[in-house]
Order: structure tokens, then C-alpha cells, then sequence
């Protein structure tokens, strides 16, 4: 198989005062294209610290984090940033939309950032807000969405920039029922017909049901690697 | 960029509470600074212009030995020719000749020191002022025999009413001491009580006969030329034309205004100083309150691939454009306040008599070059945009992962 992610021997160790938290202990797993896994453990387990650092948002203290030949714990902070903005989609718990633009310009942004074209760019906000079925809410504010839609508009950007995988870290923990199916149901429909690789943290049953690979923490261990 | 700008300005508007209170703190700290500005500039040049039409004229001329001992026999040297050269000045507007002579005004209140000043009426007020200062009786028009025109404060020391009648004591040319009555026909007020509580102005030709003066002498030339600006002009021909007596102009007849002019730059700029390090700690504490609010928001754009530099140019637009919005209201509100001061003045009359004493107006008209107002925008803008860049700067030390989970 296609191997997007290859960690080997991640260690992370927090500082709480005097005492010494292992958040990641000796972690070696490989992710690969078109999966769908969900990283589940109690609380504490080090599934946000995992998710983190195979984002590049936080470098573990021993091991690498391999993305398509490229060691990332390797990278100067402004690489990693660059890295980031073309390689990696995230979704967050809390959405974290850029509250002063409107759903069209919040997907279309990460699209500016990487200097894509004006053209291609509206085309594809459109394509993409769509397709996670927000085409009549595109010159909405955050403030004028319902957490459901806000969690929609944060796929649709983290599928903007075409990245190699996307990061969710607990995306439904804000949402309802319904609005938790209907994220589960565009985010399954990518990964099927588009291949797009999800990895996310989660605690919450509905999405572990519907993930193709379940991985266990605890301790700061991976304890199980389930195929489902 | 342009989508980093379009941020910046809307994010100035999420807290609206927040940013009028920059933009008013902005406002205040230009209006302020102008206004002081324009009251020092104001004061100094109604104390200047005070000294200039009361006394100093635009420039003077003396006997070097007057000058330092102010003895009535140091004459102006070769008189003639010096007005001749005078005369042959086109800048020169007007000039008066007086007898200077320093004496004792006495009646039955008491003794006072006093300097009489002999002038011609005539000539005198085509170079200063003095008759529109009088708030009693006449300029030498009704009393013909030794008129006086005496200062308020001397005035009211001796209880001196017009056509009251005062004795003065003074050397004469041969170093006899002599008195010589006087009748009161006109009293002054300037701005300057200094110069109100000990100036007499006599006609010359009473006060020549007293000191026996024959031959026309005279002790200083006061001239004015068409503008201040001539004053030097005209102060360096007449140094080449005459070598014996000694032109000097106005501000250096009377150092202490250009002091006063100096401690005054130096007064503003701490004054302006102690503004802008209030301006800019505002700025501080009101950006790093909407950086420190926003950590989520800045860590998602770290997060998702927003180089520092932009997360930085971000907050330092949002700066800019905050000073952008106020320093043109500051500016209004500075340029009306300012010219409606120029003409109907501050009335500071609950201090006037210190102030007087001073030298200065009860009434404080402000004034400023235009200069000044680029100077403080510009300075503002600078201050606006130094204070930017410790919160922007905050905004880079951002940990991404721990921004995107705090509250």
C-alpha cells in the first residue's frame, strides 16, 4: 500500500513542574492513502499529542514523522509552516473559522495563501462548499452558521489546499446527532470516492462505528491496530 | 496581502467597544499635543510680539558705552549721518529717536526707580504700540506743558489718577542731579507688569531741556522694518554703514525671549514625549488584550500554514489602521479648536497677574505652523506602528497546538 505517514520510535515527554508526563512512549505506526482512522484512548492517552506531531504542530522529543520522504521533525519552523499549508488539511474540535470572513472566503483563504489563481480558486471554494452541502450559505459569517455547518465549512477548507491527508482532532465533540451524521456522512463520502486519507482523535462511538482502522492508545502506547 | 489587510481592518471592528477606545485615546493624544503646542507657540509669540510693540521694536541702536552703563551722555555717535544711512534703507518702516535717562518718580504716596523715556509722539507710534495700550486719558494730545504717559502698575503704586501731578529726579548731562514736574496725561497697560510698574514716557524736547541736551542727542534709535523677518536685514546694512554706534536686533537686545523660545522647544518635546509613551502604552495594552483573545484564531493561521511574517503584518495593520481612522479626527478636532482659539483666545485672566508679571497676555490667543500638524501625524503614525510590533510580536511566540485548545 501507499504509505502517506510513517512514525518510528515518537517519544514526547511534558514537564508538569516536577513531575514528568510521558504523552507518547516509543510510538512506530504507518498511515496510508485512502484510510479512514480513528485514534481512540482514554483521556490522556496521547491521541491530541500523536495527532500533533504528525501534523507538525509539536516535535516529539526522540523519533521521526516521515510524509512522503520527508522527515518533518527535520524542518525549520518556516518549512514546517510551508509543509503544512500544501501537505496537511486540518479540521479542528471547535471549528476555528476565521470569524470576520464568510464561509466562501474562510475556504478560499488557504487557497491564498498558497497563491493559487483567482479564478481556479472561486471555482473550487464553490466545488468544495457544494460538495459538503453549503452551497447556499457561502457569504455566511461563522457567527450566522450552526456548529454542524461551521464543522462543514472546516472540512470544505481543509480540502482546499489538496492536502496529502487531513487531521481531525476531535470533530464532533461539539455537535449534535444530526449534524455529527452529516459530517461523518461527507467526510466517509470523500474518503470512498476521492481517496482522501482522515486520520482523527475521537472519543465519540458514532465516528469510531464508521472508521476503517481503529488505533488504541494508552499511555502514550499504541495497544491495538484494528483493520475493520 | 490584500487578503491579510481585508482581515486586519474587519478584525478592528469585531471589538468595536474596544477599538473607539483606541481611536478616541489616538485622537485625544494628537489633539492634546497639537493644542499645547499651539498655546506654547501662542504664548511665545504674543510675548515676543508684547516686547517687540511696547518697547524693543525690531531692532535698536546705542552708543556701545550706553549699553553698558546706560549713562545719558553715551549719545548715539554722529547722529546725523546715522539717520541719513537709516533713511537710505528700503526695508526700514518707521524709526523713533528717544532720551533714555534713568531717575526717581516721587509724590506724596511715596518713591519709586523709574525710567523716563523721551520720545516724539509722532515718530514713536509708528514703531511701537503704546498708545493702544492706553486704558486712561490721552497720547500727549491735551496736556502742553511736561506731559507724562505712565504705566498702570507705577500708577496705581503711587494712586496716580490723570493730570495728577509727579515729581522726577534724574541726572542731567553735566552729572547734576535735577527735578523736573510732570502731569499725568495718559496711563498703559501692557502685558508685562514689569515694564508697566517702571516706564514713563515724556516728550524728547521736555525731557532734552531737563538733562540739557542742546544739540538734538540723543541715547537709542528703535527701528521697525515691513516685517520681523527684515529686522536682520536691515540690522547688518546698518552695521556695514555705521561703525561707531552699536545695532543689534530684537533678540539680541533682549536674549531671554529667544530662552524663553528655547525652554519652550525643550518643554514640548517632554511634553510631547510624555504623550506619545501614554499613546503608545494604550496601544500596547489594547492590542496585546485582542492578540491574547484571539490565540485560538492566530494558532488555527499558524496551524494551517500563515507564515509568521503575515500573522505579523496582520496585527501591524490592524495598528496602522486604527491611528489611520483617528489621526485625521485628531487632526480636525486639533485645527478647529486651534483656530477658534487663534481668534477668540483663552482667557486666563484668574492668573494674570503672575502671568503678567511674566511678561504674558490674560488672554492667550493659540497659534501654529502647519508644519507641525505633519510633524505630530507623522510622529503619531511612527509611535502607532513601534507599538505595534510588541503585541504583533506576542502573536509570533504563539505555540500553535497550545493556541488552538486554549479558551
Amino acid at each position: 500500500m501507499n504509505t502517506v505517514i510513517k512514525t518510528e520510535h515518537l517519544s514526547k515527554i511534558y514537564n508538569q513542574g516536577e513531575i514528568e508526563v510521558k504523552a507518547l512512549n516509543d510510538v512506530s505506526c504507518e498511515f496510508h492513502k485512502g484510510e479512514f482512522t480513528a485514534i481512540v484512548g482514554p483521556s490522556g492517552s496521547g491521541k491530541t499529542t500523536f495527532l500533533n506531531i504528525i501534523g507538525g504542530l509539536d516535535s516529539p522529543n526522540t523519533g521521526k514523522v516521515v510524509i512522503d520522504n520527508t522527515d518533518i521533525t527535520k524542518l525549520k519552523s518556516g518549512e514546517l509552516i510551508d509543509f503544512r499549508l500544501h501537505n496537511i488539511g486540518f479540521i479542528f474540535q471547535a471549528y476555528n473559522l476565521i470569524p470576520v470572513l464568510t464561509a466562501k472566503e474562510n475556504v478560499e483563504f488557504i487557497m491564498l495563501l498558497q497563491g493559487i489563481d483567482k479564478e481556479y480558486r472561486e471555482k473550487r471554494t464553490k466545488e468544495l462548499l457544494k460538495e459538503v452541502g453549503l452551497g447556499k450559505m457561502m457569504d455566511r459569517r461563522p457567527t450566522q452558521l450552526s456548529g454542524g455547518q461551521q464543522q462543514r465549512v472546516a472540512v470544505a477548507r481543509a480540502l482546499a489546499s489538496k492536502p496529502r491527508f487531513i487531521l481531525a482532532d476531535e470533530p464532533t465533540a461539539n455537535l449534535d446527532s444530526k449534524s455529527t451524521a452529516q459530517l461523518l456522512d461527507i467526510m466517509a463520502k470523500l474518503n470512498e470516492e476521492e481517496g482522501i486519507t482522515f486520520i482523527f482523535s475521537t472519543h465519540d462511538q458514532r465516528v469510531i462505528d464508521r472508521a476503517k482502522r481503529i488505533l488504541v492508545l494508552e499511555d502514550g502506547k499504541i495497544v491495538e491496530d484494528k483493520k475493520m | 496581502m490584500k487578503e491579510i489587510i481585508k482581515i486586519a481592518w474587519r478584525n478592528i471592528w469585531r471589538n468595536k467597544l474596544r477599538s473607539s477606545v483606541v481611536i478616541i485615546s489616538i485622537v485625544l493624544g494628537i489633539w492634546s499635543g497639537l493644542f499645547i503646542m499651539a498655546m506654547t507657540y501662542g504664548l511665545n509669540e504674543q510675548r515676543i510680539n508684547g516686547a517687540i510693540t511696547t518697547t524693543l521694536s525690531h531692532g535698536q541702536i546705542h552708543n556701545p558705552k550706553f549699553l553698558s552703563d546706560q549713562t545719558i551722555n553715551d549719545t548715539i555717535l554722529y547722529r546725523l549721518a546715522v539717520i541719513t544711512s537709516i533713511n537710505t534703507i528700503p526695508q526700514v518702516k518707521a524709526y523713533s529717536e528717544r532720551i533714555i535717562s534713568p531717575g526717581m518718580v516721587a509724590n506724596a504716596k511715596g518713591t519709586f526707580g523709574t525710567q523716563l523715556t523721551g520720545i516724539d509722539p509722532q515718530n514713536e507710534i509708528k514703531v511701537t504700540e503704546i498708545y493702544n495700550h492706553l486704558i486712561e486719558g490721552t497720547y500727549f494730545t491735551k496736556i502742553k506743558r511736561n506731559p507724562a504717559v505712565i504705566g498702570k502698575k507705577l500708577a496705581d503704586k503711587m494712586k496716580i489718577k490723570i493730570n495728577s501731578k509727579i515729581i522726577v529726579t534724574l541726572q542731567n548731562s553735566v552729572g547734576d542731579l535735577v527735578n523736573a514736574a510732570f502731569r499725568v496725561e495718559g496711563i498703559f497697560k501692557t502685558q508685562n507688569t514689569t515694564f508697566d510698574g517702571s516706564t514713563i514716557f515724556v516728550r524728547k524736547d521736555d525731557l532734552a531741556k531737563i538733562v540739557d541736551f542742546k544739540n538734538g542727542e540723543i541715547n537709542e534709535i528703535a527701528y521697525v522694518g515691513n516685517s520681523l523677518e527684515q529686522a536682520s536685514i536691515i540690522a547688518e546694512k546698518l552695521k556695514l554703514k555705521d561703525k561707531n554706534n552699536k545695532t543689534e536686533t530684537w533678540d539680541e537686545i533682549s536674549p531671554e525671549l529667544g530662552y524663553a523660545q528655547e525652554m519652550m522647544s525643550t518643554f514640548l518635546i517632554i511634553f510631547m514625549l510624555i504623550v506619545l509613551a501614554a499613546l503608545s502604552f494604550g496601544i500596547i495594552n489594547s492590542m496585546l488584550m485582542a492578540v491574547l483573545e484571539r490565540k485560538k484564531e492566530l494558532g488555527m493561521l499558524m496551524a494551517v500554514g500563515m507564515k509568521k511574517q503575515k500573522v505579523f503584518a496582520m496585527i501591524t495593520f490592524e495598528t496602522v489602521f486604527l491611528t489611520m481612522l483617528a489621526a485625521p479626527l485628531g487632526l480636525l478636532l486639533s485645527y478647529l479648536s486651534i483656530e477658534y482659539y487663534s481668534t477668540h483666545g483663552i482667557d486666563l485672566s484668574m492668573f494674570s497677574s503672575g502671568l503678567e508679571s511674566l511678561g504674558i497676555a490674560a488672554i492667550m490667543y493659540t497659534y501654529l505652523p502647519r508644519e507641525m500638524y505633519v510633524n505630530v501625524t507623522l510622529l503619531t503614525l511612527l509611535v502607532a506602528f513601534i507599538s505595534s510590533l510588541f503585541p504583533a510580536r506576542r502573536a509570533l511566540k504563539l505555540n500553535p497546538a497550545e493556541a488552538i485548545k486554549s479558551l
